[in-house]
C-alpha cells in the first residue's frame, strides 16, 4: 500500500494515524505533508522510527516551493512527480489519508 | 458494467456537519453499493462522530442524515469497522452508536485496508 | 497503467487539483492511460470558465481543459456536488431553471456511478483532497 499524506504533522494527525494503523508499506509525503520530512520538526524521531516499517518518500517539488529542500531528514528519498506515478503503479493500491 | 466486483473501502476520518465530507462520501458509498461492489466503511479519528446517535441538527438549519447510516443495511452496506482507539480518545463507546459496528483495534483495520483494491478517503 | 484520478477541492485554496494535474501529466508522459478524472466536493469548481486568475500564475481551469483537449480526457464533474455548488451546463440550467451556464470545455457533468466505475475499470485510483 502507498500511504499519501499531505498535511503538516503538526497541524494534522494523518501520519500519527497511517504510522499507528498501516501494516507497512511506502508512505510518500506531498503538499504540506513534506514538512514532515525536515531535520529537527518534532516528529522526526517517529518519522525515523517508521523507517524500519516503512519506505518514505517526499515529493521534490514540494519541498523546494517550501525551502525546505536543503534539511530532508535522512532516510528520506526525494522523488518527483514521475516517480509519484511509479510509486502509486508498484504499490497494489493507493490510499491518501485526507 | 462488465460485472467485475472489486473491493471498496470507503475511510471516514472527519466529524459531521463540520464539512460536507461525511455527507457526501456516504452518496458515493450508496452508489458503490447500487454497483454491486464489496463495499467496507472504516472510521477513525474524528470519523467515528458521525456514528453518534442523536444527531438534532434543527438549531443548525442543517438537513441531518444520521439516519442514512441506519438504511445502509437496507443496501447490503453492512460492513462497518470503528477503531477501537478513536472512539476511547473521545469517551464513547459501542453504547453511543446510532447503528450496529465491529470495532477493532487499528492494527487490525490496517491489515484490512491492505485488501482492499480501491480506497476512497473524502 | 490504467489511472482513475478523484479530485475533492476546488482551484487555488487548496493545492490539491495542482497535485491532481501534476500526477496526470506525470502519468500521461510515461505513456499510462488515464481512465477518467472525477471531480467532486468543492472540486467541481475546477470545472468553471469564469475564472479570471491573476496572469502572472498557473490557469488551473484552463490548464485542465487543455490537458483534456491534448490527450482526449474525460473529466467529469458530479452533479449532485455540482448543483449544490452551482457548476451549469446547458442540459442542467434548463433542468432546474438557471439562467446561465458555466461548464468549461474539457469537463461533462454526470453522476457519482461514473466515480464508481473509475474505480472498477482502473488499474489504480488516485486521490487529491483536503
Amino acid at each position: 500500500m502507498l500511504h499519501i499524506i499531505n498535511k503538516s504533522p503538526l497541524d494534522r494527525n494523518s501520519l500519527d494515524t497511517v504510522l499507528t494503523t498501516a501494516a507497512g508499506g511506502s508512505i510518500l509525503l506531498i503538499e504540506d505533508g513534506v514538512y514532515a520530512a525536515t531535520k529537527g520538526n518534532a516528529f522526526e524521531a517517529r518519522l525515523k522510527a517508521a523507517m524500519g516499517k516503512f519506505k518514505v518518500f517526499a515529493l521534490k517539488g514540494d519541498l523546494e516551493a517550501r525551502g525546505i529542500a536543503d534539511r530532508v531528514t535522512d532516510g528520506v528519498s526525494m522523488v518527483d512527480y514521475g516517480g509519484f506515478v511509479d510509486l502509486v503503479a508498484e504499490n497494489k493500491t493507493a490510499q491518501s489519508w485526507l | 458494467m462488465s460485472g467485475d466486483i472489486k473491493k471498496f473501502m470507503f475511510v471516514n476520518r472527519k466529524a459531521p456537519y463540520g464539512t460536507i465530507y461525511a455527507l457526501e462520501s456516504l452518496e458515493v458509498v450508496l452508489i458503490a453499493a447500487a454497483f454491486e461492489q464489496d463495499v467496507s466503511l472504516a472510521f477513525l479519528d474524528d470519523g467515528v462522530y458521525q456514528l453518534k446517535k442523536g444527531h438534532s441538527t434543527k438549531g443548525i438549519e442543517i438537513k441531518g442524515f444520521e439516519k442514512t447510516y441506519g438504511a445502509l443495511d437496507d443496501y447490503d452496506v453492512n460492513k462497518l469497522y470503528v477503531d477501537q482507539e478513536s472512539l476511547a480518545a473521545r469517551g464513547l463507546t459501542a453504547d453511543d452508536l446510532s447503528v450496529a459496528v465491529e470495532i477493532m483495534s487499528r492494527a487490525e483495520l490496517g491489515k484490512l485496508m491492505d485488501e482492499q483494491d480501491v480506497v476512497l478517503s473524502f | 497503467m490504467k489511472f482513475g484520478i478523484l479530485v475533492n477541492e476546488g482551484p487555488y485554496t487548496h493545492q490539491a487539483s495542482d497535485s491532481a494535474y501534476q500526477f496526470t501529466k506525470a502519468a500521461l508522459e510515461k505513456g499510462h492511460e488515464i481512465f477518467r478524472v472525477f471531480f467532486y466536493h468543492d472540486g467541481v469548481n475546477n470545472a468553471t470558465r469564469l475564472t479570471t486568475p491573476p496572469q502572472d500564475d498557473r490557469n488551473i481551469v484552463n490548464r485542465w481543459s487543455k490537458l483534456a483537449e491534448d490527450h482526449k480526457l474525460d473529466m467529469v464533474v458530479c452533479v449532485a456536488a455540482a448543483q449544490r455548488r452551482g457548476i451549469v451546463d446547458e442540459g442542467e440550467a434548463k433542468r432546474n431553471g438557471k439562467d446561465a451556464t458555466n461548464l468549461a470545455p474539457g469537463f461533462r457533468i454526470s453522476g457519482l456511478g461514473q466515480l464508481v466505475e473509475a474505480g472498477i475499470q482502473s488499474d489504480r485510483m488516485v486521490v487529491f483532497g483536503d
